[in-house]
């Protein structure tokens, strides 16, 4: 009983962030500009972060949990080289 | 989980509780994004404060339960993502405001001062190294 809400509430909360993942994605694909793009990846990452999380804690197991913590490494780092190609045309000078 | 280990109504209300939260937060945030640059790039801090705070309490409420003892690593995605998060939007800000001035307009100046406004940058590009 108890668990099964806390199934269908991890459910509606997957679903919450599977919508959100869906708006990142569109300012991604076409925000009018390169910085409106780079911003919607950020938000893409993060929001792909929690339903890692959410997945794992839907199926016990903590190997999900490591791949968040990649995403969220690996996601700032993309998202400071991006900010830096606009900034000055090259990432590493 | 098996479905024979039931866990308590306090556990699961509180997990469910904080997760939809945090869910909520996020969509919010994400639906945010539909301004102009300089007020769409405050909105998925939504998510990334409020957002991974709650998730990530849910989460290590959940396991310490499970576990019998004291989870914290998720702690370590919490501190994460609130240290960087400034670090890169402050980047992506003032990497935008530089291409706005470089092409002769400033957001940040009112509209009717920006046509004696000097844009240094627009007459010699910064240096390359």
């Amino acid at each position: 009983m108890n668990t099964a809400i806390l199934e269908w509430s991890l459910t509606i909360a997957q679903i919450m962030l599977g919508i959100a993942m869906l708006l990142a994605t569109f300012r991604m694909v076409n925000g009018p500009r390169a910085q409106d793009k780079v911003l919607g990846l950020d938000a893409l990452y993060v929001v792909a972060m929690l339903e890692l999380l959410l997945f794992g804690l839907r199926s016990g197991s903590s190997i999900y949990f490591e791949a968040a913590l990649v995403i969220a490494i690996l996601g700032f780092v993309s998202t400071v080289a991006l900010a830096k190609f606009l900034m000055r045309g090259e990432v590493i000078e | 989980m098996s479905p024979e280990q039931d866990i308590p109504l306090w556990l699961a209300l509180g997990v469910s509780i904080l997760a939809l939260l945090g869910a909520f937060l996020t969509l919010l945030g994400t639906i945010g994004l539909v301004q102009s640059f300089y007020q769409r790039i405050h909105a998925p801090t939504l998510g990334t404060s409020y957002g991974t705070a709650s998730i990530v309490i849910a989460s290590i409420l959940f396991f310490s339960y499970v576990e019998t003892r004291p989870v914290l690593h998720e702690v370590l995605i919490g501190i994460f993502i609130t240290a960087t998060t400034p670090v890169t939007l402050m980047l992506l800000g003032r990497a935008a405001l530089y291409r706005d001035r470089a092409e002769g307009k400033d957001p940040v100046l009112p509209v009717d001062e920006q046509a004696d406004a000097v844009f240094p940058i627009t007459s010699s590009r910064p240096h390359r190294r």
